[in-house]
């Protein structure tokens, strides 16, 4: 069963929204509701969740992001259409059976942290247990909890004035937690933190992420951070969803043109792997084939170097053609095969990683399974290309992405025997 | 006949009221006497205590108060302000006008901020209760001492009635704004975590409101005083009574006097009630409680 279970979701804002379902129904498009004076805000959304997904929902502002998430815990009632957690529908709920609700199952992190200023840490963390009456030695103890969870263990006195943009988002984490609900809600949680705090919170939702698989409705503006975090993403425009998909799939097979638009200037490098841009190999020669015939299926691919590998496709090395060429004159019957000089990445890999060994290296990357077999291969001007959007002639310049991290630049050193 | 009554019939609701008024007291006299024996009772008795210690005992107290809750700058003006007050023979009626503009304002907040919440939650009350408010600030305060003398006769009742009259609409206006400017999303998280109404209102919109129901309530305080001066006019004693003497006997002297004694009660309580609102920080628990922490904090 789904944890969430949106079904034909609509919510248009305005007098006698219904009205509006109506027209839309009729075929009516946004401008014609708009001259009646409705704006629809989410249009016939449909989409599950699965418990323990991370569900991102993207789009620019105005799309209607925050109105969707809103009517997963009932902050907003749908105008049509209905909602489920954990297959409950509530969309037709009482007062009283929403707030408990959203007191057991469904907690909420938000973009401004909205924590109460005059509250401590401690008590902002042990909020909604307090609302849900539990005593004040459990809930101190459970906050405390939620607080050392997210790295803020003994800042619980402290008032949310004191702490940074960061800290206070972590304290709104920590008060989502602290809730203890499987589902949680986050609206452009990190987008008022400054990047690099940002990618900082992401990493920790991600920890927390793995060790509580919680269910969580991601939404954000920015296309990196639904593509770090989302193990799906539903790209929203104008109210609709216009595709859900993974991260690959909304790169590489975008389902209409403003996805494609939209995906155009993302860093491309971060969230394709070595797996997804590899190419079967053109060529491999065994290890007991002779120089001359390597020689010759080098000049058929045209190609400077071809990959060594075993019966069991096991990568053994490379030859280059001079070598080979060098062989072919002396008469020698042994390959002149280097052990060391092919680099073997894993096929998940993420492509930023690659470029400083594509810079160092003429040959081809190998892309190898866990037990060392040839998958594929990335050429050079794959890796390059692979970075320019389909459809775009904008490309990435290779030689800034390993720059994003210094600690990418190490490989460059390992490699630097090859030609 | 001029033209304009030919075509403009002279609709009379001056009687209408008039004749309203009269049936009001007639139907609801006991209620009316009760009323005033009451708000009479509150007023005297707040004054007795007032004027009960030794004058320069309170004015040590005042003193001590602004000291506590503002700074010295204002327990300065305090001390110097209320000696004044004495000195000029004024501390009796002085302290009879701040009787009558305490339970005043008393009465005005208790009925203010529930009808400014009701207002900020519900915009059927809200539309509703904002003409009302502007009726009651607009219409010239002189007017409504007519009916309420005839409802409650000559005296402090009728004082504190007109008074609350004209100093309730700040307090119901600022309660409104204050509820409903909190930020949208704190409030929300009170519903997402499923907070009751009552819970959000007392967690999260109160506290986060208060510095614009503290405005509110020294607004109430500022038109209570202004307001009490004039219902001396309808024997509700104290400054105004003195002003209303001076009037009649064109006594410049008494007349200055007693608006200086006003002037001084305004400042005071303005500061007062606005330091509430908004912590200044240099009062002296302000002072002694960051002491108190730096000692706490620093290493024995
Ligand atoms: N309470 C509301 N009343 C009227 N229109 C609204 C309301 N909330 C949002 N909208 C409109 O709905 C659309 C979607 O808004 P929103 O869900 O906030 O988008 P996003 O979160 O993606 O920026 C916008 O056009 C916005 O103006
Ligand atoms: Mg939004």
């Amino acid at each position: 069963m789904p944890a969430i279970e949106a079904n034909g979701l609509t919510k248009i804002f305005g007098r006698r929204p219904q009205r509006g379902v109506k027209l839309l129904a009729q075929g009516a498009d946004r401008a014609q509701l708009r001259r009646e004076g409705l704006t629809p805000a989410v249009i016939d959304a449909t989409f599950e969740v699965a418990p323990g997904e991370i569900f991102v929902v993207m789009g620019l502002s105005g799309s209607g992001k925050s109105t969707l998430i809103r009517m997963v815990n009932g902050l907003l009632e749908p105008t049509d259409g209905v909602m489920r957690i954990d297959g409950q529908d509530v969309t037709h709920l009482s007062a009283a059976a929403l707030r408990e609700v959203r007191r057991t199952k469904v907690s909420m992190v938000f973009q401004h942290f909205a924590l109460l200023p005059h509250r401590t840490v401690g008590e902002n963390a042990a909020y909604p247990l307090k609302l849900r009456g539990v005593n004040k030695v459990e809930r101190e103890a459970r906050a405390e909890e939620a607080l050392a969870m997210v790295g803020l263990k003994g800042w619980g006195g402290s008032l949310p004035s004191e702490l940074s943009g960061g800290m206070r988002q972590r304290v709104g984490l920590a008060r989502a937690l602290a809730a203890g609900t499987d589902i949680m809600l986050m609206d452009e949680a990190f987008s008022a933190l400054d990047p690099l705090i940002r990618k900082e919170m992401q990493d920790q939702l991600l920890e927390l992420q793995a060790e509580l698989g919680k269910t969580i409705l991601f939404i954000t503006h920015d296309l990196n951070e639904a593509m770090r975090l989302g193990d799906r993403i539903a790209m929203m425009r104008d109210g609709r969803i216009v595709q859900v998909g993974t991260a690959e799939q909304i790169l590489n097979e975008p389902a209409t043109d403003y996805v494609a638009q939209f995906v155009a200037d993302v860093d491309r490098s971060r969230v394709l792997t070595a797996g997804a841009v590899m190419e079967r190999p053109v060529a491999v020669v065994g290890p007991e084939a002779g120089p001359k015939a390597a020689h010759k299926l080098m000049r058929e691919h045209q190609t400077s170097s071809l990959l060594v590998t075993g019966r069991d496709r096991k990568v053994e090395g490379l030859v280059w053609e001079d070598d080979v060429a060098e062989a072919v004159r002396t008469g020698s019957e042994a390959l002149p095969v280097k052990r060391d000089e092919v680099v073997r990445v894993a096929p998940d890999a993420p492509l930023a990683d690659l470029f400083p060994y594509a810079a160092a290296s003429r040959a081809p990357l190998a892309v190898v399974n866990d037990q060392g077999r040839l998958e594929g291969v990335i050429p050079r001007v794959t890796l390059l290309s692979a970075l320019a959007v389909p459809g775009s002639d904008s490309a990435l310049s290779p030689a800034d992405a390993p720059g994003d991290d210094p600690a990418d630049g190490e490989p460059v050193l390992d490699t630097a025997g090859a030609r | 006949m001029t033209p304009t009554s030919v075509v403009v019939p002279n609709v009379p609701i001056g009687d209408a009221v008039s004749d309203g008024v009269d049936w009001i007291k007639a139907t609801f006299r006991p209620l009316l006497n009760g009323i005033s024996d009451t708000m009479s009772l509150l007023v005297d008795s707040i004054a007795d205590l007032l004027l009960l210690p030794p004058a320069l005992v309170v004015v040590g107290l005042f003193t001590l108060l602004a000291l506590l809750v503002r700074s010295w700058g204002l327990a300065v003006f305090t001390l110097l302000g209320t000696l004044l007050i004495v000195s000029m023979g004024m501390w009796e009626p002085a302290m009879e006008t701040l009787a009558l503009v305490l339970v005043a304002t008393l009465i005005a907040v208790v009925v203010a901020i529930p009808v400014g919440i009701l207002a900020a939650r519900n915009n059927t009350v809200s539309a509703v209760v904002k003409p009302v408010l502007d009726f009651m600030q607009t219409m010239p305060a002189f007017v409504y001492l007519v009916p309420v003398v005839i409802f409650f006769g000559i005296g402090v009742a009728p004082g504190v009635a007109a008074t609350i009259v004209f100093a309730l609409p700040p307090g119901v206006r600022l309660t409104e704004l204050a509820i409903r400017q909190v930020d949208r999303e704190t409030v929300e998280a009170g519903e997402a975590f499923g907070g009751t109404n009552r819970q959000i209102l007392r967690d999260i919109q109160l506290p986060l409101g208060l510095p614009t129901i503290m405005a509110g309530v020294n607004q109430v305080i500022m038109l209570a005083l202004s307001m009490a001066v004039v219902a001396g006019l309808v024997g509700a004693g104290g400054l105004g009574a003195e002003v209303a003497r001076a009037i009649s006997r064109v006594d410049v002297a008494l007349g200055f006097e007693a608006g200086l004694a006003v002037v001084i009660l305004a400042i005071y309580l303005d500061r007062l009630t606005g330091a509430i609102g908004q912590p200044t920080g240099r009062s002296l628990v302000a002072v002694l409680r960051r002491r108190q922490a730096a000692t706490a904090g620093s290493p024995v």
